[in-house]
């Protein structure tokens, strides 16, 4: 399954937030579009964005990657990027890796565009 | 000898054929349903290290994958041909994950080790002259007999 990537704009108390959805899988091949979107819209300046991980059916360290790509270009400009997720198996690979420390996971979109801290 | 095996020339586009195959081998021989994805993570990592090897490298040679089931275990094997890397990029001076526009993600090859060496309890690394092979295995269970 191909990788499938859409976004929508919600208003937090702490501002408005990008929500990525993201879904399929993100692996060598696919995690390069996931970059280019991500680039593109901190380009545009959306610098607080949530990753809607529900629909991901599988994620690597290429994914990984792109993703802590994606923290380091949001924090450039003080933003943040949250992701959301509850799935174990994906889970698993942000625990093994370590990334729970660097990543705010949440169990909703709502939360994280909700998150101030 | 190899139940399957499986060559793919060094493009990324294959990484999920070979998770597809490796995975699908793997619940053949008896591998716990809840260890396929691990089996599934662990192979693509492999694969796409090896890919990014090449790439880098500028080898033609294709990516070489053996799944093999003996008894009790069940075994992947992924080779690639540049000499001395088994070790990661680290001991490959120069080596960096391919693709990688701006340095964001130099660190994925290493990752991909991580993640392998984290998921798989029986993993081995190695490197020749020839190139490297990740090994490992996964115990399965003795197959139901069918009436």
């Amino acid at each position: 399954m191909d990788l499938s990537l859409s976004t929508r704009n919600m208003s937090g108390p702490g501002g408005d937030r990008t929500v990525v959805e993201v879904g399929g899988e993100i692996d060598v091949y696919t995690a390069p579009k996931l970059r280019e979107q991500l680039v593109e819209l901190v380009n545009d300046g959306s610098y607080h964005l949530v990753v809607d991980m529900e629909g991901v059916d599988f994620l690597d360290s290429t994914g990984l990657g792109v993703l802590v790509g994606g923290l380091k270009r949001v924090r450039a400009h003080e933003g943040s990027l949250r992701l959301v997720c509850n799935q174990e198996r994906i889970l698993k690979i942000f625990r093994i890796t370590g990334l729970t420390k660097v990543f705010p996971i949440h169990g909703s979109v709502d939360e994280a565009v909700n998150a101030t801290d | 000898m190899a139940t399957v095996e499986l060559r793919f020339s060094a493009q990324p586009e294959h990484v999920r054929t070979a998770r597809l195959v490796a995975a699908a081998v793997a619940r053949r021989a008896g591998v716990d349903e809840a260890v396929l994805d691990e089996v599934r993570l662990a192979v693509g990592e492999a694969c796409s290290r090896a890919v990014g090897l090449h790439r880098s490298h500028g080898i033609d040679a294709p990516v070489h994958v053996v799944l093999t089931e003996e008894e009790k275990l069940f075994s992947i094997e992924v080779g690639d041909e540049v000499p001395g890397s088994g070790g990661g990029a680290s001991a490959v001076p120069g080596v960096r994950a391919s693709g990688a526009d701006d340095g964001d993600d130099g660190a994925e090859d290493e990752m991909g080790l991580a993640v392998i060496s984290g998921l798989v309890d029986d993993v081995e690394v190695t490197s020749g002259e020839s190139g490297g092979v990740i090994r490992m295995s996964w115990p399965t269970t003795p197959a139901t007999v069918l009436p």
